[in-house]
C-alpha cells in the first residue's frame, strides 16, 4: 500500500537513471540522512558516538571498500585491515611532514597511497585466483604490519611503536568532540557511499561484475582484465586507506600497527558475508550487525552474570555459528532479507 | 659451515610440522574440493582436548589419545551434519567461508570447555639432541623432531595409499571434482564427507600433539595454520608431496631468511617471508609446485 511505484511516470532518461527510481525510496533515504545529521547529534551520548555510531560508520566505509573488491570484482581478499593501516599511518605522515596540509586532504593522498598499495598486491591477481588469491593477501597483512612495525620512520620514531593521530582543524573548526568527529565521518561516509553507488551502476562497475562472473569470458569480449581487476583493487584500497585513516583519527585517537590485524580483516570480511555480498545497503547493514552484536552479548551475559571468558567464548561461538548459519539460510545476507521485504510490501496488504 | 646445517635441518623438521598441518587442509580440499580454513582450530582443539582429558579426569596418555580420536570423529561427523550438508553443491568460496565461521566456533568451544590458560603437554619422546650427529657431523638435531618426521612420514604413506589404492580414495578424487555428478552417478557423499572430515580429525590431532609438546598446548596453536598456508600454496593444494616438499622448502628457507636476511632488515621476518615467498612463485607457476594445471573453459 506504502511501498507502490504504479504512477510514477518516467518521461526522460535523466528520471529513468536516477539512484533511487522509487519515490519512496527517495523519502526513505532523506529521512535516513535527516535523522542522522540532525536526530542523531541532538539525542544520542558521548559514549553511543564513540562506542557505537562512529565505529559503525568507520566499518561500513572499510566494508564498502572490501565490497567492491571482492562483492562486485569477484576477487577474495584476507588482507582489508593492511589497506587501513596504510590509509592511516599514511595520513599520520602526510600531516607530520607536511606544514599547514589540510587534514582532508591528507586523508585523500593517505587513501591513494593506500591504493598504491593495493596495486602492488593486486597484481597476482592477474595470474591466480580463488584461494590461491585469498591465501596471497594474507601476505599484504602480515607484511604490511611488520612494515609499520620495523621501520621506525613511519611512527616517528615514537619509542612504543604507537602514533597520535593529530588534532583536526577543517575550515577553522577543530574536530575534537564525539559529536564533530561523527558529523565528519557521517559526511565523509555518505559522500564515498554515493560514489560507490554510482560507480558500481555505470561501465566501471559492469565491468567489475562481467569479471567476478566469469573473467576468462569476461576478458574474451574484450574487458580488460588487467586494468578492471587493479582499479578494483586500487578503488577498494582507496576506500579501506579512508576508513583506516577515519579509524585513526576519529575513532582511536592513538593506535599501534597491531590494531590493523587480521582479525579485523576477519571481522570485516564478515561484515561483507552477512551483510551481503555486492550489495552497498549491505555493507552498512553488515556492520551494524557486527557493531552491536558483542554488544548485545555483552548484555546477555551480563545479565546472566557469566564471568568473562566464558562470555568472550560464546561470543566467538555465536559469531560463527551465524556466520554458517547466515551462509546457508541466505547467502546474500541482510541486504537481500531487505530486498525480499520490499517486495513484499509492494503487494501487502494483499498477498499477491 | 655446520652452523648453517643446523639452521637448513633444524628448518627442514619444522617444515615437517607445517607439513603435517598442511596435509590436513590437501586432505579435505581433495576429497571434497572444500578449503577448511578450520583445519587449525581443529589442531588446537584436538590438542585441548587431549591434555584436557589427561589433566582434568587424570587419566593417561595413552587412553587420552583414543579418546580424543573418537571426539575428533564426532566433531568431524556433526560439521558434515550441520555445516556441509546443507552446502552442497555451493560455490567453492562459500564453503571457505563456511569454515571460517567453523574456524572461531571451533576456538570458541575448545576454550568454552577446557579454559583459556596454556597447557603443557608431554610425550613420551624426549626432546634431546642425537648423540651420533654431535659425534659425526658436530650438528644438533633432536630426537623429537626426528621421531615427528618419521611419524609424518607414516602417515603420509598411509594417505597416498589410501588416496591411490583403495575405492574410497576413487570416491574421494570424484567428489573433489563435482559434488553434483558423484551424487549422480551413487557415491555416498555424505558417508564420504564424514570420512574424510575424520581422517582430517586424526592428522589434526597427531599435528596438535606434536606441536603441542613443543610449544605448548595454548591458543597460538591456531596460528599453525597461518603457517601451512603457504606452505599450501607453495606446493599446490591438491598434492600430498606438494604439502611435504612445500612444507620443506618453506620450513627451512624461513629458518635461513631469518637468520641470514633477518638482521639485515630488523628481524621478525618469519611472519611473512613464507607468504612473499609463495606469491613470488605463484607469478611463475599459479597452480604450485605439484598442482594440477587449471584449465579454464567458458
Amino acid at each position: 500500500m506504502f511501498y507502490r511505484e504504479a504512477g510514477q511516470f518516467k518521461t526522460s532518461y535523466q528520471a529513468d537513471n536516477q539512484i533511487f527510481p522509487i519515490r519512496q525510496d527517495r523519502i526513505g533515504i532523506a529521512i535516513v540522512l535527516i535523522a542522522a545529521f540532525v536526530a542523531v547529534p541532538g539525542l544520542a551520548t558521548d559514549y553511543a558516538f564513540s562506542a557505537i555510531f562512529i565505529p559503525f560508520l568507520i566499518f561500513s566505509l572499510a566494508a564498502l571498500g572490501l565490497n567492491i573488491l571482492t562483492g562486485y570484482a569477484g576477487q577474495l581478499s584476507l588482507g582489508s585491515a593492511a589497506f587501513m593501516a596504510v590509509g592511516a599511518f599514511a595520513s599520520y605522515n602526510f600531516v607530520l611532514r607536511i606544514p599547514g596540509i589540510p587534514v582532508l586532504l591528507a586523508f585523500v593522498l593517505g587513501g591513494l597511497s593506500a591504493a598504491m598499495v593495493g596495486i602492488a598486491f593486486g597484481l597476482p591477481s592477474l595470474r591466480i585466483r580463488g584461494f590461491y588469491l585469498a591465501a596471497a593477501t594474507l601476505a599484504t597483512q602480515f607484511f604490511v604490519v611488520w612494515c609499520l612495525t620495523k621501520i621506525q620512520w613511519f611512527t616517528n620514531y615514537s619509542s612504543s611503536g604507537v602514533i597520535t593521530a593529530q588534532e583536526m582543524v577543517i575550515l577553522g573548526i577543530a574536530i575534537n568532540t564525539p559529536v564533530k568527529k561523527y558529523l565528519l565521518t557521517l559526511t565523509v561516509v555518505c559522500v564515498m557511499a554515493m560514489l560507490a553507488k554510482n560507480m558500481v551502476r555505470s561501465n566501471v562497475g559492469r565491468s567489475w561484475m562481467a569479471v567476478r562472473d566469469m573473467d576468462v569470458a569476461a576478458e574474451v569480449i574484450g574487458f580488460r582484465l588487467m586494468r578492471t581487476k587493479l582499479l578494483a583493487f586500487a578503488v577498494s584500497s582507496f576506500y579501506c586507506g579512508i576508513a583506516g585513516a577515519l579509524y585513526a583519527y576519529a575513532y582511536l585517537g592513538t593506535v599501534e600497527p597491531e590494531a590493523y590485524n587480521l582479525d579485523l580483516s576477519f571481522r570485516i570480511l564478515f561484515m561483507i558475508i552477512i551483510g551481503g555480498v555486492g550489495s552497498i545497503l549491505g555493507s552498512f547493514l553488515g556492520s551494524a550487525f557486527i557493531i552491536l552484536l558483542p554488544i548485545v552479548l555483552n548484555l546477555i551475559a551480563h545479565s546472566l552474570s557469566l564471568p568473562t571468558n566464558v562470555a568472550s567464548n560464546l561470543e566467538l561461538m555465536v559469531f560463527g555459528a551465524l556466520i554458517i548459519f547466515f551462509l546457508i539460510v541466505e547467502p546474500h545476507g541482510l541486504a537481500r532479507l531487505w530486498q525480499i521485504t520490499k517486495e513484499k510490501l509492494r503487494l501487502w496488504p494483499f498477498p499477491h | 659451515m655446520s652452523f648453517f646445517f643446523e639452521v637448513f635441518i633444524g628448518g627442514l623438521l619444522s617444515g615437517v610440522m607445517y607439513a603435517l598441518v598442511a596435509l590436513g587442509f590437501v586432505l579435505i580440499y581433495k576429497a571434497s574440493g572444500v578449503f577448511n580454513f578450520a583445519q587449525g582450530a581443529m589442531v588446537f582443539f584436538a590438542a585441548l582436548t587431549c591434555v584436557g582429558l589427561t589433566e582434568k579426569f587424570e587419566m593417561s596418555l595413552w587412553l587420552a589419545i583414543p579418546l580424543t580420536m573418537l571426539v575428533m570423529v564426532a566433531l568431524g561427523l556433526a560439521i558434515e551434519r550441520v555445516v556441509l550438508r546443507p552446502l552442497v553443491n555451493q560455490p567453492e568460496i562459500t564453503l571457505f567461508m563456511a569454515t571460517i565461521g567453523l574456524t572461531f566456533f571451533i576456538e570458541g568451544l575448545a576454550q568454552l570447555l577446557w579454559g583459556s590458560q596454556p597447557h603443557k603437554l608431554t610425550l613420551p619422546i624426549d626432546d634431546v639432541p642425537i648423540e651420533y650427529f654431535i659425534e659425526k657431523f658436530n650438528i644438533l638435531v633432536s630426537q623429537f623432531d626426528v621421531i615427528a618426521a618419521l611419524i609424518c612420514a607414516l602417515l603420509v604413506t598411509g594417505l597416498a595409499l589410501l588416496f591411490s589404492k583403495t575405492k574410497i580414495g576413487r570416491a574421494l578424487r570424484a567428489v573433489a571434482d563435482d559434488h553434483q555428478a558423484a551424487l549422480a552417478v551413487g557415491i555416498p557423499l555424505q558417508q564420504i564427507w564424514g570420512i574424510v572430515w575424520a581422517v582430517a580429525g586424526f592428522v589434526a590431532l597427531v599435528a596438535g600433539l606434536l606441536w603441542g609438546a613443543r610449544n605448548g598446548v595454548q591458543f597460538a596453536l591456531t596460528f599453525v595454520a597461518l603457517k601451512a598456508l603457504p606452505v599450501l600454496i607453495l606446493g599446490g593444494f591438491t598434492s600430498v608431496p606438494g604439502a611435504i616438499v612445500g612444507g620443506l622448502i618453506i620450513g627451512a628457507s624461513e629458518k635461513l631468511a631469518e637468520v641470514y636476511i633477518g638482521p639485515l632488515v630488523g628481524g621478525g621476518i618469519e611472519g611473512w617471508f613464507p607468504y612473499v615467498l609463495a606469491l613470488l612463485f605463484l607469478l611463475v607457476r599459479p597452480e604450485g609446485l605439484f598442482g594440477e594445471k587449471i584449465i579454464r573453459r567458458i
